[in-house]
């Protein structure tokens, strides 16, 4: 019996290529892309059911089982480590985690670094494998304020072109980690929906190709 | 007895306890607290680092359990013998990307001593039982550690590195995998091999066949053989819904062979993990062999249905009723074996099959 895959995708620019991708190959849901107030979406023959959630949301559905797979960002999946299988690099919405800072910074490493960040855990895993003691600044948005105005001395955060630092008088110092949108599944519900899953999975590697 | 009586958690518990019982497991209690330092000396074992700590009396720092294997190993007896234990313990500890401490119900069973090819079978039977207590839509993962540590041996990388690609393997990612091999300058055979046997998932005896075709290293088909053994086992106990998946792994400062993790549709996480670690008992100064596997109780309990009715029958009464005529209901409605519940009237109702009303409007 063909089991319905449950699919959770981020809100936004990166969903909605996301679910061209599932599109082309072969889960469309139109009513996925039309003004309603819906919260799921079901295409019964092709045997998905999409909704909608906030991008940092995505692991944590896909984590604890509400749903089956997902698309996340890569600098999602690093910063929470969810325990999930990643099974695709989808290879949309690239970027890179870097760090970034004035023109002219040179860390003299004679103080604490001061580091601010919506990743708290990537700025933390980096700088401990260098031994470097630094001051986590946790900060919801505008990251790149915070140097300029002297609340930090670098920041760690995504960088799709670079143009927003270099406006800022802001460079990328440092490359963590190249990010994009990754394709995961919840671990138990793979060993009961393999078949389902590994099928998409084949499809989509097809669609991230053409 | 009445199956409501209690509660899923209970029951599984009970069950297992008595499968563990059946074959030769002696009950083992640990106690509740153990030094701390236990935990500082062997915190990758730990499935989180963090511990519920408190000074004793005598200023000593002391821990409300996080685990139980590794006060069963402290305090197993180094005598060339095999004990064959269970237990059941409540166990303290933060599960991943939780944001707090939880008391958690874990049952399970240790073999340590000489544990040669019928024991680890008789363990990974009873692991895939325990399953099959559960649910019958449960599927058990058995890997090996032997076979990838065979592939990495081959290249000469250091532990770090080797972490980070086991971690990859864990998390099914071949593009990752992919990725970094070539970062690191991993030879392409060894790229191979280790795709190839992420790629090997499925029925344990079918995709035996698969592994024994590829090119390993020998170290690796020793390990092989080893499954195919476990496997040849547990086909003459007749078990059913296992898999080969090199996507278990576990930390090789400790697991060493044979390791295993269950899954029961419905529950969102692993209900089941275990495995052969010798090398903790080496690190502990002790000698011989160990296995064993912990069900993780705590996840039962959204599993099972709720019953329709909170009682059977509610007994309802006012400031005019007497109380002897209370009494007397509810003795006929206990001898006739329904579960009563009594209160006044004017309370909010639990749910129940059935009302019986002795207040003065119902006498009237």
């Amino acid at each position: 019996m063909k089991r319905m895959i449950n699919v959770a995708l981020p809100k936004g620019r990166l969903g909605e290529k996301a679910y061209a991708l599932f599109a082309r190959a072969g889960y469309d849901c139109p009513e996925l892309l039309e003004e309603n107030r819906k919260l799921t979406f079901e295409n019964e023959a092709a045997g998905v059911r999409y909704f909608w959630v906030k991008p940092s949301d995505v692991a944590i559905y896909v984590e604890r089982g509400a749903a089956d797979i997902g698309v996340a960002g890569k600098d999602i999946l690093l910063e929470y480590a969810p325990d999930v299988y990643e099974l695709l690099d989808l290879g949309i919405g690239k970027c890179r985690m870097c760090v970034a800072g004035p023109r002219d910074f040179s860390d003299s490493h004679t103080g604490i670094l001061r580091v601010a960040t919506k990743f708290p855990a990537i700025a933390r895993r980096h700088y401990a494998a260098q031994s470097r003691e630094i001051d986590v600044i946790r900060l919801n948005g505008s990251i790149e304020l915070a140097p300029i105005l002297g609340l930090s001395d670098v920041i760690v955060d995504i960088v799709e072109t670079g143009k927003t630092l270099a406006e800022n008088g802001l460079c990328v110092l440092e490359e963590i980690e190249p990010v994009s949108a990754r394709l995961i599944a919840n671990k138990a519900n793979y060993k009961f929906k393999g078949e389902e899953i590994e099928a998409l999975r084949l499809k989509l590697e097809e669609a991230t190709r053409a | 007895m009445k199956p409501e009586t209690l509660s899923t958690q209970e029951r599984i518990m009970l069950e297992l306890r008595e499968l563990y019982l059946g074959y030769g497991y002696r009950p083992y209690k640990v106690g509740k607290f153990e030094e701390y330092d236990l935990y500082m000396r062997n915190k990758k074992f730990l499935a989180s680092e963090k511990v519920l700590t408190f000074s004793d009396t005598n200023g000593k720092l002391k821990a409300l359990k996080p685990d139980v294997t590794l006060s069963i190993v402290k305090n197993a007896k180094d005598d060339g013998r095999t004990q064959k234990l269970c237990y059941t313990e409540t166990v303290y500890r933060v599960p991943r990307n939780a944001y707090g401490f939880r008391e958690i119900m874990q049952t399970g069973l240790e073999c340590i001593g000489r544990v040669d090819d019928y024991a680890a079978g008789e363990v990974l039977m009873l692991a895939a039982r325990s399953l099959a207590q559960i649910s019958e839509r449960y599927v058990l993962d058995v890997s090996d550690v032997g076979v990838l540590s065979g592939v990495l041996a081959e290249e000469p990388i250091g532990d770090a590195d080797c972490a980070k690609l086991l971690s990859l393997v864990g998390e099914k990612n071949l593009h990752g995998l992919a990725a970094t091999c070539a970062e690191l300058g991993v030879s392409e055979l060894t790229a191979k091999r280790l795709s190839d046997l992420v790629l090997a998932c499925g029925p344990l005896q079918q995709t035996l066949d698969r592994v024994e075709s590829l090119d390993l290293p020998q170290t690796s088909r020793d390990s092989v053989a080893g499954l195919r053994r476990m496997s040849d086992m547990l086909d003459a106990y007749k078990i059913k819904n296992v898999n080969l998946d090199f996507s278990v792994v576990n930390d090789m400062d400790y697991y060493n062979g044979l390791v295993f993790r269950g899954f029961v549709e419905g529950i969102p996480s692993g209900i089941l993990a275990g495995g052969r670690y010798d090398n903790l008992l080496l690190r502990m100064g002790k000698h011989g062999e160990a296995i064993g596997f912990a069900v993780y109780l705590d996840q039962l309990e959204r599993f099972m249905e709720q019953p329709a009715f909170e009682t059977e029958a509610l007994v309802l009464y006012d400031e005019e009723t007497d109380p002897l005529a209370i009494v007397r209901a509810t003795e006929t409605l206990r001898a006739r074996g329904y579960n009563c519940r009594v209160q006044r009237e004017d309370e909010p109702c639990p749910t129940c099959r059935e009302i019986v009303r002795l207040t003065k409007e119902a006498n009237t």
